[in-house]
C-alpha cells in the first residue's frame, strides 16, 4: 500500500519494490495455502481416527480459513497492486457468503439422500431417492404447496390496498407524519410477538377483541381458525398487516418521485381523478409495482412464523406453508433427511418460479416501453 | 374548465373548496383514521393488556383509568414492576439475558454485514471485476440471489455444521448466519448509494496522492454515512425479529428474545397479563426505533427499489 500514498519513491524504486512485495504475497498467499490444506487433512485423518490428534471439534479448519481468506486478501493486494486493491473492496464479501452457502448447499444435497432421523438410534444411511419417492407421495407436502398458491396470490390484494394507503398518503393532508409512522410500525415487529398479539389475543374466541365486534356484527360463532379457509384468510390478515407497510413505503416513495407537471397537465385537461389515475398515475408506477410485488413474493415464499406459532398449520394442514411444515419435520419429528429433501426441492421450484416471474417481467416491460 | 380555474385560484385551506372537495377529503381522512386505528389498535391493545387483572380481560375493558384500573400484574409476573425490580427475579434474569443476546446477535450481525457489504457495494459501484466468466452484473446477482434462498435450505447444513464447529447454541453462529441473511439487502442498499455519490470526488482525491483505500476512507465513506446508518437500522429490524434461525441453532445459552416469546406465548396455561408483557417488552424497542428512526428505515427501504 505504501508505494500509492508516498509519491516521493521515483518510479524505478517503486518498480522494485512493488517486485518484492509481490514475491512477498505470493509467499503469503502459499503459505496460507499449505495451511489450509495441512488443517485440512489432520482433520479428515483425525475424523477417520486413523491418526488421534485429539481435535475436539473442526474449529481449527473454521481458523485456518479465516486466516487464509485473510492472507488472500492481503496477497492481493501486495502481488497485483492497484488492481489487486479494488478486488480487496469486494473479496471479503465473496469470500463469506461461499463459505456460508455452498458447503450448506452441497451437503443438504447429500444429506436429502439419507435416511437421517435425529431420535433414530441408527444414524445417518444413505438411501438413494426414496426421500424423493415418498416425498411424491406426501399429500401434507403438496398441500402445503398449494397453500403457498393462496398465500402468493394474496400479495396481489396486499399491493392493491398499499397502493390506496400510498395514495392517501400522497395527498394534500394534515399530519402527514403521523400517518406515515402509525402505518409504517407493523413492519417494525416482529412476526412472533404479532401472532400473539393478533393471533392470539385479538382474535381469541372468547375474549378477543375482534370476536366480540364479530358478535356484535351478528357473526354467532366468531371461532377465526376453525374452518379451513376461515383460518387461512386470518393467517394472511396477519401476513398482511405486518407487510403491506413495505410495500406501501415503496410506493410512496415511486408516486413522490413522479413529475408533477404531468398530472397537472392532465388537471387542465380536465381529467377526473380516477381517468387520470388510470390513465397516468398507474402506467407510470408500473416499473415500482413491478418490484414492489417481485420482492414480496421472493419474502412471502419464506413465509414461516406466523403459521408456526398461530396455528402450527392446522385445521388439517390448511394454513401449513411449505417452510413451516419443514420446521415441523425437524422439529418435531427430527426427520432430518426427509426434512432437507423437501427443502432442496422447495428451492428448486422456487428458483424456478422466481426466474420464470424476473424473466416474464423483464419481457413485459420490454413490451411496454 | 372555469371551475377549475376557480379552485385552482384558491390553494389555500381544504374547508374554502367546493363542497365535492369537502367530502372527498373527509373521505380521505376517513380512511387514514382508520388505517391507522387497524394500524395502532393491536400494539395498543397488547400495552393496556399487560396491565389488565383477570376480570379486565374477560369484560373486554379498552381504556385505562376509564374503564379499568391500570394494575401493575402483568409487569410483576416479569419483574419489572416498581414493587418488584429491585428483588431477585428469575424471570426477569432470564428476559434481560435473552435481551441482551438479542442485542449482541443483531447489532453484531448488522456492523458486519454493513462492514463488509459497504465494501462490496463500493467496488461493484465503481470499479468493473471480471472473474472468470464473472462480469460486475453477475456478481451482483449472485449476490443479490442469496435473498431467495429460503431459511430452511439451510437451516439443517448449517445445524451440522455448528455442530461439527462448537458453535451450536452460541452467539457467534447466529452473528454468521444473520450476516449472511442480511448481505443481499446491505448490498443493494449501498450500491445505490454509491452510485449517488459522484465520481469526480474520489478522481480529485486520487490526484492529490490518496491511495484508492484512503479515498475511499476519507471522501466516500463520510458521504455515505446516512446510507450506511439506514442499512444498519433495516438489518437490526430483520435480525431482532428472526426466529426461524433462532428456533432451530439455540437451545439455552444464545437463546433471543422472540424464541422466548414464542415458547411463553405458546403454552395455554399462562396468563395473558403477563404473555402481554413480555410481548410488550419485545416489541418496545423496535417501535421506539420506528417512531424516532423512521426517515432512516423509509431511506433504507426505498434505496434501489425506487428510480
Amino acid at each position: 500500500m505504501s508505494q500509492t500514498i508516498t509519491p516521493a519513491i521515483s518510479p524505478v524504486e517503486r518498480k522494485t519494490s512493488q517486485l518484492t512485495s509481490a514475491r512477498r504475497g505470493r509467499l503469503l498467499l502459499s503459505a496460507a495455502t499449505v495451511l489450509l490444506f495441512v488443517v485440512l487433512i489432520l482433520q479428515i485423518l483425525d475424523a477417520e481416527g486413523i491418526a488421534t490428534i485429539g481435535l475436539v471439534s473442526w474449529r481449527p479448519l473454521f481458523y485456518a480459513y479465516i486466516v487464509w481468506a485473510a492472507a488472500l486478501c492481503a496477497a492481493q493486494v501486495m502481488i497485483r497492486g492497484e488492481a489487486g486493491q479494488r478486488a480487496a473492496f469486494v473479496l471479503p464479501a465473496v469470500l463469506f457468503t461461499v463459505a456460508m452457502v455452498v458447503f450448506p448447499t452441497v451437503f443438504g444435497l447429500y444429506i436429502a439422500f439419507t435416511d437421517w432421523n435425529l431420535s433414530a438410534a441408527a444414524g445417518r444411511r444413505f438411501n438413494g431417492l426414496d426421500n424423493l419417492r415418498s416425498l411424491f407421495a406426501d399429500i401434507y407436502f403438496w398441500n402445503a404447496l398449494l397453500n403457498m398458491v393462496y398465500y402468493v396470490l394474496s400479495v396481489l390484494v396486499q399491493y392493491a390496498i398499499a397502493f390506496g394507503l400510498a395514495l392517501l398518503l400522497n395527498a394534500e393532508i394534515k399530519a402527514r407524519k403521523f400517518f406515515r409512522v402509525a402505518f409504517l410500525l407493523p413492519l417494525m415487529l416482529s412476526p412472533v410477538a404479532v401472532s400473539w398479539m393478533i393471533g392470539k389475543s385479538l382474535m381469541e374466541y372468547r375474549f378477543g377483541p375482534a370476536a366480540t365486534l364479530a358478535r356484535h356484527l351478528g357473526w354467532d360463532n366468531p371461532a377465526f381458525f376453525s374452518t379451513p379457509w376461515l383460518a387461512r384468510t386470518s393467517i394472511m390478515a396477519m401476513d398482511a398487516w405486518v407487510s403491506i407497510p413495505f410495500m406501501m413505503i415503496l410506493l410512496l416513495a415511486g408516486l413522490q418521485a413522479l413529475p408533477t407537471e404531468i398530472k397537472e397537465a392532465a388537471k387542465v385537461d380536465g381529467a377526473s381523478g380516477w381517468q387520470s389515475f388510470k390513465e397516468i398515475t398507474f402506467p407510470l408506477m408500473l416499473p415500482v409495482s413491478m418490484t414492489v410485488i417481485i420482492l414480496r413474493i421472493i419474502f412471502q415464499l419464506k413465509l414461516a412464523d406466523i403459521v408456526i406459532n398461530v396455528t402450527a398449520g392446522g385445521p388439517g394442514g390448511a394454513t401449513d406453508t411449505v417452510s413451516s411444515f419443514i420446521f415441523r419435520e425437524y422439529r418435531d419429528r427430527s426427520n432430518v433427511g426427509y426434512g432437507t429433501m423437501l427443502a432442496e426441492f422447495y428451492l428448486v421450484i422456487i428458483i424456478i418460479f422466481v426466474a420464470l416471474i424476473l424473466k416474464g417481467a423483464s419481457r413485459w416491460m420490454q413490451r411496454e416501453n | 374548465m372555469a371551475i377549475i380555474a376557480e379552485t385552482s385560484e384558491k390553494p389555500g385551506s381544504i374547508w374554502s373548496r367546493r363542497p365535492q372537495f369537502l367530502t372527498g377529503s373527509l373521505l380521505i381522512y376517513a380512511a387514514l383514521v382508520f388505517w391507522a386505528f387497524v394500524s395502532l389498535f393491536p400494539i395498543y391493545w397488547t400495552i393496556t393488556t399487560s396491565f389488565k387483572t383477570a376480570v379486565n380481560v374477560t369484560q373486554g375493558h379498552l381504556i385505562p383509568f376509564v374503564d379499568f384500573t391500570p394494575d401493575w400484574k402483568g409487569w410483576r409476573s416479569l419483574g419489572l414492576s416498581p414493587d418488584t425490580i429491585f428483588a431477585q427475579s428469575t424471570v426477569r434474569d432470564e428476559f434481560t439475558l435473552r435481551f441482551l443476546n438479542s442485542i449482541v446477535a443483531s447489532a453484531g450481525a448488522s456492523f458486519l454485514a454493513v462492514l463488509i457489504g459497504s465494501l462490496a457495494a463500493y467496488g461493484l459501484s465503481r470499479f468493473s471485476y471480471k472473474f472468470l466468466w464473472m462480469k460486475n452484473k453477475d456478481i451482483s446477482f449472485f449476490f443479490l440471489s442469496q435473498l431467495i434462498l429460503p431459511p430452511v435450505v439451510l437451516a439443517m447444513p448449517f445445524l451440522v455444521l455448528y455442530k461439527h464447529l462448537m458453535l451450536l447454541d452460541t452467539l457467534v453462529s447466529l452473528i454468521l448466519v444473520y450476516t449472511l441473511m442480511v448481505l443481499p439487502i446491505v448490498i443493494w442498499i449501498m450500491r445505490d448509494q454509491f452510485d449517488t455519490i459522484p465520481v469526480e470526488l474520489e478522481q480529485a482525491a486520487l490526484v492529490d496522492g490518496c491511495s484508492i483505500w484512503g479515498a475511499f476512507m476519507r471522501i466516500v465513506l463520510p458521504i455515505a454515512l446516512p446510507g450506511m446508518v439506514a442499512a444498519f437500522i433495516l438489518s437490526v429490524i430483520l435480525c431482532w425479529n428472526e426466529y426461524f434461525f433462532a428456533a432451530l441453532l439455540t437451545s439455552s445459552n444464545a437463546k433471543t428474545l422472540p424464541v422466548m416469546v414464542a415458547s411463553q406465548t405458546g403454552s395455554q396455561g399462562i396468563n395473558w397479563w403477563s404473555m402481554a408483557a413480555i410481548a410488550t417488552a419485545a416489541i418496545m424497542p423496535l417501535v421506539l426505533v420506528g417512531i424516532f428512526l423512521e426517515r432512516y428505515i423509509v431511506k433504507g427501504l426505498t434505496a434501489g427499489a425506487v428510480k
